[in-house]
């Protein structure tokens, strides 16, 4: 890993995930480590994702590293037309690791190109959020004690939620089994179901959580938004068959765990976040760990 | 062979230069576009809608006192994948083969996603060129990791 980029999932081999996960073990354990004290680390943040940035600016911060940056573009030099390439190229100069969240699909990979330094991405628009999907392999891996052979729901968006594409491709890699459940506007893409069948695993496609809760190690739950559908009335039609609630969960594994990227709107009832199998704020949590584990092997040290 | 012949004098014949051939007619000025010859100073010659027995239907390009390399030409092949070339010197064919489709593409293709970096910066687009499972031709972006099909294809 030691100077690489992260910018794609797909960049990755099976062995390198799990290289960072037993790394991020390691953090969870001892999470103050000042390894980074003389290193300055770049947080460039062409767009707000406050969640994001804070988890990396912690991770950082536990390592003893020094952050510059900016927090949205509007108070950057962006706002003065200047290119990726140059605020790139400038930031390379003050920094020995820029992390970056852009809102246009393939700038990460563009500003690695062009950095000379290793680039984080921290999400480029609709593409990649590579780390996000590291720490739900975590949180998997902590909660069921493995990768292999789980059956994981995914519920909701399907289509375009990013999270959940990256982590189909990374799922199949430890032949998982995939339950979808989304209304049919938002069912996954068939791009993404390649990567399944190419694999030679299984999918199953739903409309509703009862459907197959009872049977999953993993609910993994997103939100719906209402602009995503041609018509509003097929909202309101389908829009509480996506909303998770204790009664829904009776039947379910003991060692069933809930996971949900954040922020949430109304998807998780406030109710289940005391239900043992709530797991998403602590899937946020791992998230620190993950990325202390990762620029800590970029940086060489682990 | 007169037969041939009469066929061939249908597009004016060439004493030094190159011949494309088996061109889908209705690709047949993308791939002039793709070569950038509407913007060449040597003579060229087309025609289009011609009979094929093979196709159906074809277009012809002659170019007068040029050469192509390979990677160039080939280029040509993500519209038209039939096409032929034959290099002709002192009015004889000197060489003949069919275009192949290149691994990857640099530069001249246009990225189908409008939220991808190299359509708002000065990014020159990268592809990985495919065969999906139907054999349709696709261009994987090396920036946005989006493909782009056949029919949204545009070239700079
Ligand atoms: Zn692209």
């Amino acid at each position: 890993m030691k100077n690489r980029s992260l910018i794609s999932i797909n960049d990755f081999s099976k062995e390198e995930y799990i290289k960072i996960l037993d790394i991020a073990e390691d953090f969870e354990k001892n999470p103050r480590q000042k390894i980074l004290e003389n290193h300055v680390i770049a947080t460039l943040f062409f767009e707000p994702s406050t969640r994001t940035r804070l988890s990396f600016e912690s991770a950082i911060s536990q390592l003893g590293g020094k952050i510059i940056g900016f927090t949205d573009a509007a108070s950057s030099s962006v706002s003065k037309g200047e290119t990726l390439m140059d605020t790139i190229k400038t930031v390379a100069n003050y920094s020995d690791l820029i992390v970056m969240r852009h809102p246009l699909d393939g700038s990460a990979r563009w500003a690695s190109e062009v950095a000379g330094i290793p680039i984080i991405n921290a999400g480029d628009g609709a593409n990649q959020h590579p780390t996000q999907c590291l720490l739900d392999l975590y949180s998997i891996r902590k909660t069921q004690g493995t990768l292999e052979n789980i059956h994981i729901a995914f519920v909701g968006d399907l289509k375009y939620g990013r999270t959940v594409h990256s982590l189909v491709i990374a799922l199949t890699q430890f032949n998982a089994t995939f339950h979808l459940v989304s209304p049919e506007e938002l069912k996954l893409p068939s791009a993404i179901k390649k990567y399944i069948k190419d694999a030679g695993l299984n999918y199953h496609q739903y409309t509703s959580i009862e459907a197959i809760v009872d049977q999953v190690d993993i609910l993994y739950m997103t939100r719906i938004q209402k602009e995503r559908f041609a018509d509003p009335m097929e909202y309101e039609r389908v829009k509480n068959s996506y909303i998770l609630k204790n009664e829904m969960l009776e039947n379910s594994k003991p060692s069933m765990r809930i996971l949900h990227p954040l922020p949430r709107v109304n998807e998780i009832e406030e109710a289940v976040d005391k239900n043992p199998k709530a797991y998403y704020f602590q899937q946020a949590k791992n998230g620190v760990y993950v990325r202390e584990a990762l620029i800590a092997s970029i940086l060489g040290y682990k | 062979m007169e037969n041939s012949l009469r066929k061939e004098l249908k597009v004016a014949a060439i004493e030094n230069g190159t011949v494309i051939d088996h061109i889908p007619s209705n690709k047949l000025f993308t791939a002039i576009r793709i070569l950038k010859l509407d913007t060449s100073s040597n003579p060229v010659y087309f025609g289009t809608n011609m009979s094929s027995k093979k196709y159906g239907s074809k277009g012809i390009i002659k170019i007068g006192d040029r050469y192509f390399g390979r990677d160039e030409i080939n280029k040509i092949a993500l519209v038209a994948p039939t096409a032929t070339l034959i290099e002709i010197k002192n009015y004889k064919v000197t060489n003949k083969y069919k275009l192949e489709i290149p691994k990857e593409i640099q530069s001249f293709a246009k990225c189908f996603n409008p939220k991808c970096i190299t359509n708002h910066q000065a990014v020159p687009t990268k592809f990985k060129v495919f065969t999906d499972e139907k054999g349709l031709i696709k261009l994987h972006c090396h920036y946005c990791e989006k493909t782009t099909s056949q029919e949204n294809m545009v070239f700079n």
